[in-house]
């Protein structure tokens, strides 16, 4: 049970790497925006599965689980407001620009 | 819990806390003000996590997962206000 935690623990913190990955290195609001609400999102979703994995079947389990399940609906809910807001306040996307 | 999952268990801390070096750069660098809002959220975020894993560390999880929960809740309400206050003063 342990190490299938810490197996999934490893798998999230993969996630969580290449999401900061795509914070520093995508041009854009819009862009970045599926680094954060995305894929750090799914290491979030691992990291904290791995952790109730290692506790074990007790109260702790069901308390991380509360903590993944709100993390997981409200991470995106954030994401989607603050694009939302910089559409609405004129904000242009990127576009590449021809050589 | 053995030594060699006290020293996993470190491994993933110092992780976490370089990612958020890593949000920190965004959060200073960023070119809009909606950069700083997405980095401060990826902030809190790996905050979370990281209170679950001190948590694991010291065997307390029960009160430490009490802590993120209410984090997660007041980052909820902070960063919808910020969000619904950028998006009525209308520029960017």
């Amino acid at each position: 049970m342990s190490l299938v935690g810490i197996g999934f623990i490893l798998v999230g913190l993969f996630f969580a790497l290449v999401a900061a990955l795509g914070v520093v290195r995508l041009p854009d609001v819009y862009t970045r925006s599926h680094a954060v609400g995305l894929t750090d999102s799914v290491g979030a979703f691992f990291i904290l599965l791995g952790l109730a994995l290692y506790q074990g079947f007790s109260t702790n389990m069901v308390k991380i689980v509360v903590v993944l399940v709100l993390l997981y609906l409200l991470n995106p809910v954030i994401t989607h407001a603050t694009v939302r807001a910089a559409l609405r306040s004129g904000l242009k996307p990127w576009i590449k620009e021809k050589p | 819990m053995t030594e060699m999952e006290v020293l996993f268990f470190l491994f993933v801390l110092s992780a976490l806390a370089a990612l958020i070096g890593v949000y920190l750069y965004r959060v200073i660098r960023g070119p809009t003000v909606f950069d700083r809002v997405l980095g401060l959220n990826g902030i809190s975020t790996k905050a979370i996590i990281l209170l679950v894993v001190i948590g694991t560390v010291y065997g307390r999880v029960d009160m430490f997962v009490d802590i993120s929960t209410g984090y997660a809740l007041l980052n909820l309400v902070a960063a919808l206000a910020i969000a619904k206050y950028l998006e009525e003063r209308g520029s960017a």
